[in-house]
């Protein structure tokens, strides 16, 4: 059965039906958006399921000529990295439908309070757009022709850029084309390397596991590695390319805001992990020092720049990277455990970010405002909805018994086995990430309760279904990592195995006193 | 001189569901977190069942321990897969931890009681019982996991249960501030903690209790250990309010005083005392940082009591002799096995008075209109007898006086600490006298003396929900200390889990040695200039302003002040500075390049043309100086 196929028809055929639904019915387009992400969520399930950690690498493997004669090819399958992440989108994008149910519609609360916010296009567009969005993730995750996998890198590009640009608020053609130019830029780097990759290695195809090992030359590989890298750092991002990330994620809908920074961006680590490092291993190792400096300062920096922030989903923004600071740090660590925990970190990440996001659209929605001085006293007025905010919050600075905790834990325990240093200086990024987040949780929340905050209701029914699933993910995994991991590792083997790297996990000196007294 | 015993792999019996200590509180919270206002009736009963249950698995468990040989004593098995590869957790069931589990649902199962009465009219009540139950749940997977990272996991959960229950009244800014600062300083800590497991790791490749016996840590270098026991000590630091981090402990009490004689006084407080001593296969092959460790706690024990002296809001005051009686717990557990048995002791028998003098405090403070300023209380004694007799058995246990547990237990670390060196024993006799001042201080300006009350205050002895509690912790208070000490009984008993010092001291029923009669007549001393200063004399109602050293003592020893200068005030700089350069520096100099290159003068306009330029040129800037630095580094 193609089931990764299947996987991206079904999102697009449904919004195929959304965009067809005549004039005016709103309402239906969103329960058929919801109904088909939620079709492709048991999908996903059912092929995950059917999914075995230990077999091939490469499996739901499909592959069909495209363009014969550039050796071009529709080949998609999934190892344990793609099929995790695949899952992420799968699961996010009915919750999104969900959170996303008001900020298509012609006005918003927020849009009241604001002078010279243009009028929005459709909400069926908007949804239509949201599934066609859904199947682009998919196939970008799924894509192991590397030219099929440029396309996609592309064209997820376009839904976004609409959907920031039509749905978000006051400076929102600003923030839109602010992020479609950076990650033109970044694409059209990569496809220059593509190219040259196809041309340089002579093979007569773009497929990715044909590929791997086909570049010896160093000096090739250091710069088809920076055509990628670059692509992929500013998709991240990664410090310094970051700067058009704030200006998306706070104009776009909440909705989007979650996709962007929760799956799109973790195309650019997935990149990394994916390409960069098994393709040209030589390369890899020569920037590793690079990239781990530019990871590390990313941490501190994105750090220290979110407490200072006014703006909610600005705050929210530079977490993110911090956070990517520490997944590019994992990847590059070169070790089980820091490309484990990396790869786990993109997975919680986008369950902590996304909840962070989406409640702070319903304190946003409520407000008309995301100036954190706007609010105060929440927890007084609307105790699940400030309650849930400390949840996605405490994800976010990976309290231990949440998710993000377990990967980040183990990105720094794997980078410290091979850098100490980077990994001590990263590490102070838990303190930092305290500070941010209990900072904005107690402007907004605590204290005395703000005039305009007075009038709030807590969360309602749909909202609780949004928040509910993210909250249970974020528990279940903080203290049951191991399903996820049992399909990472043996994906992070084999890409250290192509990157011809030796795993540095310390050899248990206990486990030698015993061999040795047998 | 011997080692502790290995742990036995254990199933079944009572220990084999001893995972239920941490279950049920956690069970607990979870309804009543979940449940919403339908708990509302029943959920402090809930509360309270869910931490008698631990409790009664506790005993049970512990009955069960005694029943084995003390060489098998030290049971664990295995939970669940974590971290494949990694780690796994699961539970370690030994006298230390067995000690800590039953003075954890033990006191916090009175504290439970005590505050269905103390929160009765608190509209949140449910929800208080919810955090309770969460932190009793976190603390016990803290004390009974069988590696670090199950430690972690339960270490970082209570500082979660702490920041809930001090910014309890989060509408009050102060409560919220003093939350906020709690869970950043213990972060800190926490720094310290995850950099040293990391370095356990990768030293040893394991992360579990068992791999690291002695023997395995006695291979690794002298640099690599002292590296270690100073980073598991700076954790320490941070959750026991020790110094360089004890500046949160004294705001923490903004929270609800049950709390504070919950986890500010009784039990995760101790906690860094736990993790020296849980770790003590590290400490004692790096003696510098054992020496780290006694002279951390001596500096605070002295740190803590003087702050003690000079405090008028009477749970300040009991703050500050936390801070100092935990330093000397941290003295007694850098000074290795001969200190360990008195260090856990002194935690136990703390446990007991602390929270006994917390609860007396509040049962005041219930009676006074919530009333923290000891200047406006006074002659309390008569109207609410039983906390006022209670609270004075704690206040003679904690001074040492004869007989009384406090003696018994402090005196065991005074001692140690004199056989192993001079000028630490006799700093610990002078914290000794002081605090033999401020408690007293404390007694009289509460119970005796004058009435200062307010205007409105109508004291009345609370209920016996209430007071039923502190008579159990007084009972503790009073002989706790006697039966532990002597026949070394909690030494011997707690020998499988730590080890034996080479030379088992010879306990006393009453110790006439040099420094037992120095600390009697320093504690004697600073009775009697309390007695003369505020029992005798008349206290005002506003505080006088004092010389230097009160203020210094006042501003908490200038611990915050130093914490603005040097951290704060420097940090609200550096981030004012990034997001400046972030906003105008990174898109500003691109902006500032695009102009210059298309000849306009000015302000650039934000045209959408001059975007693509601009960010053609930030990314190409960017690519650019990444490749620079890329070709840099090659040709090296």
């Amino acid at each position: 059965m193609p089931w990764l196929s299947i996987l991206m028809a079904v999102p697009v055929l449904g919004a195929v039906g959304v965009a067809l639904l005549p004039k005016g019915s709103d309402k239906l387009a969103k329960q058929l958006a919801l109904a088909v992400s939620l079709v492709v969520l048991a999908l996903t399930v059912a092929m995950a399921v059917q999914f075995s950690p230990n077999g091939n690498r490469f499996q739901f493997e499909e592959k069909y000529a495209w363009i014969p004669s550039f050796g071009v090819h529709y080949g998609v399958a999934v190892d344990g990295i793609a099929l995790v992440l695949i899952a992420l989108s799968a699961i996010l994008v009915p919750i999104v439908v969900l959170a996303s149910w008001h900020d298509a519609e012609g006005a918003t609360r927020l849009d009241l309070k604001s002078e010279a916010v243009p009028p929005k296009r459709s909400a069926k567009t908007y949804f239509a757009l949201l599934l066609v969005l859904e199947a682009m993730m998919i196939g970008v995750f799924a894509a192991t022709d590397i030219f099929l996998f440029y396309v996609f890198f592309e064209a997820m590009l376009i839904p976004m850029y609409f959907m920031i640009g039509s749905y978000g608020g006051v400076q929102r053609s600003y923030a839109a084309v602010k992020f479609l130019l950076y990650s033109l830029f970044g694409g059209l780097l990569m496809l220059v390397a593509v190219i040259a990759l196809y041309v340089v290695a002579e093979k007569n195809t773009f497929m990715f596991p044909e590929l791997v090992g086909a570049i010896q030359d160093p000096t090739t590989q250091k710069w088809l590695f920076a055509g990628f890298f670059i692509a992929f750092a500013i998709k991240a991002p990664l410090w310094p390319f970051h700067t058009w990330l704030p200006d998306a994620a706070a104009q776009a809908p909440a909705g989007a805001a979650v996709l962007l920074v929760g799956v799109l961006d973790k195309v650019g680590t997935y990149g990394m992990l994916r390409f960069c490092l098994e393709l040209f291993p030589d390369a890899s190792k020569f920037f590793t020092p690079l990239v781990i400096v530019l990871s590390v300062v990313g941490i501190i920096y994105g750090a220290i720049v979110a407490i200072g922030q006014t703006d909610m989903k600005r705050l929210i923004a530079y977490t993110s990277i911090s956070h990517f600071g520490f997944i590019a740090m994992g990847v590059f660590a070169m070790t089980q455990n820091a490309q484990s925990g990396a790869t786990l970190y993109m997975v919680n990440h986008g369950f902590s970010t996304g909840a962070l996001f989406l409640v702070a659209g319903f304190l946003i929605y409520r407000r008309g405002s995301a100036q954190i001085a706007d609010y105060g006293g929440v927890q007084s007025v609307a105790p699940l909805l400030a309650g849930a905010f400390l949840i996605a919050g405490l994800s976010g600075l990976s309290l231990p018994g949440l998710a993000p905790f377990v990967s980040e834990f183990m990105v720094l325990i794997g980078t410290y086995e091979r850098y100490a240093v980077p990994a001590i200086i990263g590490a102070t990024g838990v303190i930092l990430a305290a500070i941010y987040i209990l900072w904005m949780y107690k402007r907004t929340m605590n204290g005395p309760t703000a005039e305009p905050v007075k009038g709030f209701t807590d969360l309602n029914g749909r909202e609780k279904w949004v928040v509910a699933p993210l909250i249970a993910m974020i528990v279940a995994l903080g203290f049951f990592p191991k399903p996820l991991l049992d399909v990472i590792n043996p994906a992070v083997d084999q890409t250290l195995t192509n990157a011809q790297v030796t795993d540095k996990q310390p050899v248990s000196t206990v486990a030698e006193k015993k061999g040795a007294g047998q | 001189m011997q080692s502790p015993a290995e742990i036995v792999p254990h199933s079944g019996g009572v220990i084999g569901v001893s995972w239920l200590m941490i279950a049920l509180p956690l069970l607990g919270a979870a309804i009543l977190l979940l449940g919403g206002r339908r708990t509302n009736k029943w959920g402090h009963f809930l509360g309270v069942a869910m931490s008698l249950g631990a409790f009664v698995v506790a005993v049970l468990s512990f009955m069960e321990l005694l029943g084995l040989d003390p060489d098998q004593r030290r049971r664990g098995f295995e939970l669940f897969e974590f971290i494949p590869g990694m780690v796994n957790l699961g539970m370690l069931i030994d006298p230390l931890s067995i000690s800590f589990a039953l003075l954890i649902t033990g006191v916090g199962s009175l504290i439970h009681i005590y505050s269905v009465g103390y929160m009765s009219h608190d509209r949140d009540r449910r929800r208080f019982f919810a955090y309770l139950n969460l932190f009793v749940a976190a603390m016990l997977l803290l004390v009974l996991s069988d590696n670090y990272v199950g430690l972690f996991i339960g270490w970082e959960g209570v500082g979660l249960a702490s920041y809930l229950l001090i910014g309890f009244w989060q509408h009050k800014p102060s409560a919220a501030t003093a939350a906020q600062k709690a869970f950043i300083v213990n972060r800190v800590g926490d720094f310290g903690l995850l950099i040293g497991i990391f370095t356990i790791w990768t030293t040893f490749g394991s992360l579990a209790f068992g791999d690291l016996t002695h023997e395995v840590t006695g291979q690794a270098s002298q640099g690599t250990l002292t590296a270690i026991g100073l980073l598991l000590l700076l954790g320490a630091c941070g959750k026991s309010a020790q110094l360089p981090l004890q500046s949160w402990l004294l705001d923490a009490m903004e929270g609800p005083t049950p709390v504070s004689a919950l986890i500010h006084a009784a039990t995760m407080v101790t906690a860094g005392v736990y993790l020296v001593v849980r770790s003590g296969a590290f400490f004692e092959a790096a003696p510098t940082a054992q020496l780290v460790v006694t002279i951390v706690g001596v500096a605070t024990l002295l740190a803590g009591a003087i702050i003690g002296c000079a405090k008028d809001d009477i749970k300040k005051g009991l703050a500050g002799s936390t801070m100092s009686q935990i330093g000397y717990m941290m003295l007694g557990a850098g000074l290795g096995p001969a200190g360990y048995a008195f260090a856990i002791g002194h935690l136990i028998t703390h446990g007991f008075f602390k929270a006994n003098m917390f609860l007396g405090a509040g049962s005041v403070m219930h009676a006074m209109n919530d009333e923290v300023d000891m200047r406006r209380y006074g002659a309390l004694f008569p109207v609410m007898k039983i906390t006022a007799v209670t609270f004075i058995v704690g206040y003679l246990a904690i001074i040492g006086f004869p007989l009384l547990s406090g003696y018994y237990t402090k005196e065991g670390i005074i001692e140690t600490a004199m056989h192993h060196n001079a000028i630490l024993g006799w700093l610990a006799v002078l914290g000794a006298g002081l605090t033999g001042f401020y408690m007293s201080r404390m007694v009289f300006m509460t119970f005796f003396g004058k009435k200062r009350w307010a205007d409105d205050a109508h004291p009345h002895e609370s209920p016996a929900v209430m007071t039923w509690p502190l008579i159990i912790l007084a009972i503790g208070s009073i002989g706790l200390g006697a039966f532990l000490v002597l026949g070394n009984r909690f030494m011997t008993f707690l020998s499988p889990a730590v080890g034996l010092p080479a030379d088992v001291p010879e306990p006393h029923v009453f110790g006439v040695g040099p420094a037992a009669l120095a600390t009697l007549a320093l504690v004697a001393a600073g009775a009697a200039f309390a007695w003369f200063r505020y029992g005798a004399a008349q206290v005002p109602a506003l505080a006088p302003r004092g010389s230097f050293l009160t203020t210094f003592a006042r501003r908490d020893l200038y611990g915050d002040a130093l914490n603005e200068a040097l951290l704060m005030r420097p940090g609200q700089w550096l981030t004012r500075i990034a997001v400046f350069f972030d906003n105008r520096g990174v898109d500003g100099l691109v902006n500032g390049l695009a102009a210059g290159i298309g000849g306009t003068s000015g302000r650039l306009r934000r045209v959408q043309t001059g975007y693509v330029r601009s960010y053609a040129l930030s990314i190409l800037f960017g690519a650019a100086a990444v490749v620079g630095a890329l070709l840099y580094v090659g040709n090296i």
